[in-house]
C-alpha cells in the first residue's frame, strides 16, 4: 500500500463556506520530475445552484490550474467517460450533485487501476474484458433485405432493457473485490454484456451456446461472490448481480444431468 | 496489458536484489488496493455480509478441530472425556465462547440462507435487507441463549 504521501480522511481544518466548495482532487504528474509521487490538491470552487462534481472539476481547470486532467464528453451521464472515486465511491462525476454530498468533496481516479495523470487511469483492462465477450451481435438468419430491421418482440426488449444501458464507464469492475484481486475475472460490465446478447431473442442458436460456454468458465460467472458492489456503484442502475446470477443459474443448467 | 498489474507498491518499498523498482515512470501508477481495507467504513451491506459469512465459515472450521480434539478424549475411556467436559465448561471464558460460536454458526446459517436465495434468484433486491435481518435474528438468538450458557458456571 503506498499510502505515506495521502490521508485517508479529508484534513478537519477545511471549512466549510456557503460561497465556494472545497473539492481535493488526487493529482499525479509524473511528466514532472521533482512530482513523482501522487498528492492531494484543494480547490475553492464557487457555489452554484445544481452544481456537480464535473462542474467543480472543470471550473478548477479553467481558472486554477490547466494542467489538471480528466476525462469527460458528454456532461450528461451518456458517455461514462468521467466515473471517478468520489468521497469513497465510484460515481460518474457529472450526475453527482455535490449538494448530495459531504465536503470537502474527495475526488480520486477509479481504483484498481493505474493512474496515468492525475484523476485518467489506464483502461485497457477494462476494455479488453469487454472486447472478449464479443460485444455484438450474430444471429443466425438476416433479413433478406438489407433495410429491412432485425425485429424483436416488445416482451424481449422490455427483459434485457436494463442490461443494454451500460454506457462502458468501468465503475463496477473498480468497485469490485474480485476483479482485484484476478486479473482474468471477466467482470459485472462484460458479463453484463454477454447477458445483453445471451437473452436477446435475435442471437444466434450457436452463439448463445458458444456465449453460455464462456459464461460457465472459473473466470467469468463463478468467480462472482456476490458482494452486490457492482450493483450499489452502477450509474445506469443496472442490476448487474442479478443478470451475473441468471447467468450462473443457465451455465449450471447446461451441464445439468441425472446420472 | 498486464503492466499495471506488477506489483509496483511491493517492488518499490522492499528492496529486492534487482534494485528498487522495475516499474518506472511511463507506467501507470499503481495506488495498491486503495480502498480495499482502509476504507472499511465505505462498505456497502452486501460486502459485510460477504465478509462476515468468510470470517464466520474459517471459525467454524477452526471449531471442527477443537470438537474432534475434545472428542477423542473419549478414546481414554469415558471418565476422562467426563473429566475434561467438566473442566471446560467450568471455565467461564469457555462458556462465552460457547456464545460466540453459537453467534457465528447462527450467522453463517442465516446469511447461508440468503444466499442460497441469491443463487435462485430471489428477492435480489432485498439483499441489504436480508443480511440485516439475519444480524438481527442472530442477535436475537444469541441474547436468548445468554441466561442458558452462563447459568450454573463452575457448578
Amino acid at each position: 500500500m503506498s499510502t505515506e504521501h495521502t490521508s485517508p480522511e479529508p484534513e478537519e481544518s477545511t471549512t466549510v463556506s456557503d460561497d465556494t466548495v472545497t473539492i481535493r482532487v488526487f493529482r499525479y504528474q509524473p511528466e514532472k520530475e521533482d512530482d513523482a509521487e501522487p498528492y492531494y490538491e484543494e480547490f475553492a470552487v464557487p457555489r452554484v445552484d445544481g452544481i456537480t462534481v464535473l462542474d467543480a472539476l472543470m471550473w478548477a481547470r479553467d481558472h486554477e490550474d490547466g494542467t489538471l486532467t480528466f476525462r469527460h464528453s458528454c456532461r450528461q451521464g451518456v458517455c461514462g467517460s468521467d466515473a471517478m472515486f468520489v468521497n469513497g465511491r465510484q460515481r460518474l462525476c457529472c450526475t453527482t450533485q455535490i449538494s448530495d454530498l459531504a465536503e470537502p468533496v474527495q475526488i480520486d481516479p477509479l481504483p484498481h487501476q493505474g493512474v496515468l495523470k492525475d484523476l485518467v487511469v489506464d483502461m485497457d483492462h477494462f476494455y479488453d474484458q469487454m472486447h472478449a465477450v464479443d460485444p455484438f451481435f450474430d444471429p443466425d438468419e438476416l433479413p433478406d433485405d438489407p433495410l429491412e430491421e432485425q425485429r424483436q418482440s416488445p416482451e424481449n426488449r422490455e427483459h434485457i432493457k436494463l442490461s443494454t444501458r451500460c454506457i462502458w464507464c468501468g465503475a463496477c469492475m473498480s468497485s469490485c473485490n474480485i476483479a482485484a484481486g484476478d486479473n482474468q475475472y471477466l467482470g459485472p460490465a462484460s458479463i453484463n454484456k454477454a447477458y445483453r446478447f445471451i437473452k436477446d431473442e435475435r442471437e444466434g442458436e450457436q452463439r448463445r451456446d458458444e456465449r453460455i460456454e464462456q459464461m460457465a468458465d472459473d473466470h467469468a460467472v463463478w468467480r462472482c461472490q456476490t458482494q452486490f458492489s457492482c450493483t450499489e456503484v452502477c450509474p445506469k442502475d443496472i442490476p448487474l448481480t442479478e443478470h451475473i446470477q441468471t447467468l450462473k443459474r443457465d451455465a449450471a443448467k447446461r451441464d445439468l444431468s441425472l446420472w | 496489458m498486464n503492466r499495471m498489474y506488477c506489483d509496483t507498491a511491493l517492488e518499490t518499498h522492499i528492496p529486492t536484489p534487482f534494485g528498487p523498482s522495475t516499474c518506472d515512470m511511463s507506467e501507470p501508477y499503481d495506488r495498491g488496493l486503495v480502498e480495499d481495507y482502509g476504507r472499511w467504513r465505505e462498505f456497502a451491506p452486501g460486502m459485510w455480509a460477504w465478509i462476515l459469512h468468510k470470517f464466520t465459515g474459517w471459525v467454524l472450521i477452526g471449531y471442527l478441530f477443537t470438537h474432534i480434539a475434545v472428542l477423542s478424549t473419549a478414546l481414554d475411556g469415558g471418565a476422562t472425556y467426563t473429566a475434561t467436559i467438566q473442566g471446560l465448561e467450568a471455565l467461564f471464558v469457555v462458556r462465552v465462547m460457547e456464545i460466540g460460536l453459537l453467534a457465528v454458526a447462527v450467522f453463517h446459517i442465516l446469511n447461508g440462507i440468503r444466499l442460497l436465495m441469491i443463487d435462485l434468484g430471489i428477492g435480489l433486491e432485498r439483499q441489504a435487507a436480508s443480511f440485516y435481518i439475519s444480524l438481527i435474528i442472530t442477535a436475537l438468538i444469541v441474547i436468548a441463549s445468554v441466561p442458558t450458557f452462563l447459568g450454573e458456571v463452575g457448578v
